[in-house]
Formats: structure tokens, sequence, C-alpha cells
């Protein structure tokens, strides 16, 4: 097994111990703390997949931008009580409809047979960046002004739900 | 490639799974949006790894944009959790539940 092969599953098993965590902690600040460890270890399987572009991007927006978000909702909330009601049954149920969907998922994956790639990449025309520009300029290019006016909107939207209603 | 594809495809359903687990269970919204994060990222983590798998720099360019939907995603999100702590003084999903017949 390569080193990067051992990396990977070290990420993995760190991702998905993180991501337990998260749904895992009566404190919704250490669900937050969770949730960065879990994005910064998928934003190294995303370097282990030569993706280092969307790497960049998951550390810059979710890391950065994203948490800032929740820790500040969080400390504005402000609930102390970590109290939180949970049905017994209804928790079963989740855990069997979370438990066939991944089931169900599986059995997809089990249809197709994929060959492991080897050799060298393409998207690696001088480095991930260019070629991904490229593409998403190129070819992308509408879907790409769509997502900033998106981006305006839920803006606006954002302020307009958050704003202290006149009195 | 360092590993099979098969095996990303596995930690990708296993974060999804997590994540489907964290909504239905949670009643803490904010706790339920960071579930939908880590759905969003493992539908992230799928396209990277098909992208490698295809040879294809599509699926690295829908990455980038699921990011920005998610980004504003979030911040619509939290402005309702807000606007919900106003009104109800709780953020707790049943909590709310005027529409309940």
């Amino acid at each position: 097994m390569s080193v990067a092969a051992i990396a990977f599953y070290l990420l993995a098993a760190f991702a998905v111990g993180a991501a337990v965590m998260v749904i895992r902690s009566a404190s919704p600040i250490h669900s937050a703390i969770w949730l960065v460890m879990t994005f910064l270890s998928m934003a190294g399987l995303y370097l282990l997949l030569e993706a280092e572009f969307v790497a960049a991007v998951q550390v810059l927006v979710y890391a950065g931008g994203i948490m800032v978000l929740f820790l500040f909702v969080i400390m504005l909330v402000n609930l102390n009580d970590v109290s939180e009601r949970r049905i017994r049954l209804h928790t079963a149920l989740s855990g069997g409809l979370a438990l066939a969907l991944a089931a169900l998922i599986l059995r997809v994956y089990g249809r197709g047979r994929l060959e492991t790639a080897t050799g060298a990449s393409s998207l690696r025309v001088g480095g991930n960046l260019e070629a991904v520009g490229q593409s998403m300029f190129k070819n992308a290019l509408l879907p790409f002004e769509i997502v900033s006016v998106l981006l305006l909107v839920a803006m606006i939207g954002a302020i307009v739900l958050a704003r202290q209603p006149r009195t | 490639m360092p590993v099979p594809p098969g095996h990303v495809l596995i930690v990708s359903l296993l974060l999804f799974a997590i994540g489907v687990l964290g909504v239905l269970t949670r009643r803490n919204a904010i706790v339920i949006l960071m579930s939908i994060e880590l759905m969003m990222n493992a539908a992230n983590l799928n396209l990277i790894a098909f992208s490698r798998q295809l040879n294809a720099i599509s699926g690295q360019v829908f990455a980038v944009f699921t990011i920005a939907v998610a980004a504003g995603e979030v911040a619509v999100g939290l402005a309702v959790v807000l606007a919900m702590f106003r009104n109800r003084d709780s953020i707790y999903v049943d909590d709310v539940r005027l529409l309940k017949g």
C-alpha cells in the first residue's frame, strides 16, 4: 500500500469519525468544531484525488466562511441548556431509515464495476487551477453567472430575514 | 488515484448516511443545517472521485458550484434560524408546529 493510500484511509476514517461526533455532540459548539475537522480532512481527500483547486476552495469557503457563520449564529442564539429532547423510538426509526438508504446506495454501487484509474491524469495540464478555470469559463459560463446572481439573492434574503424588525 | 474508486464511494456513502441520521434525529435547527452540509460534502466527494475516475474536469467545476450554493444555503438557513429564535425563543424544530393540523 502506498503512502497516498495510507493517508487516504487515515483521512477518510477521521472524516467519518468527526462526522459521527457532529451529530452526537450535545453542544452545538462542539458539533461545529467537529464539522471543521470533517471539512479539513475532506480537503485532504480532495488533494489526494488531485483536485487541488476544490481542496483550496473547501478550506476557504467551508472551514473559513461557513463555519464562522455557524459559530456567529450559535453565539447569537446562545442557548445554554443542552437538554435536547430525543425520543428513543424516533432514533431507532431514523437509524433504520438511514441504514436502509445506505444499503440502497450500496446496491446501486454494486451494479457497476469500476477499474482504478491509473496513469497520469489529463486534468493537470499546467496545474489543476488552469484546467478548472478553462472548463468553468468555457463550458460553464452561464451557470457561473447564475451562481453569482444566486449568491446575491441569498445575501439579500439573509439580510431581510435576519434583520431586527422595526418596532 | 491512490485507492480503488469504490472505497471513495463508500466513504461518501458513510458521510451521507451520517448526515441523513443527523437530520432525522436531531431537533436543534443549527445541527440539522450542519448535517445537511455533511450530505453536500458527501455529494462533492462523489463528484471529485468520478472526475478523477473518468478524467473529466467538469466534475470539479460542479463541485465548486455546489460549494457556492451551499454557502448561500447556509446563509439563508441561519437567517431563518435567527428569525425563528426571535419569534419563538427556541431553535428546536419541534417547537415550530404552526402548520401542524
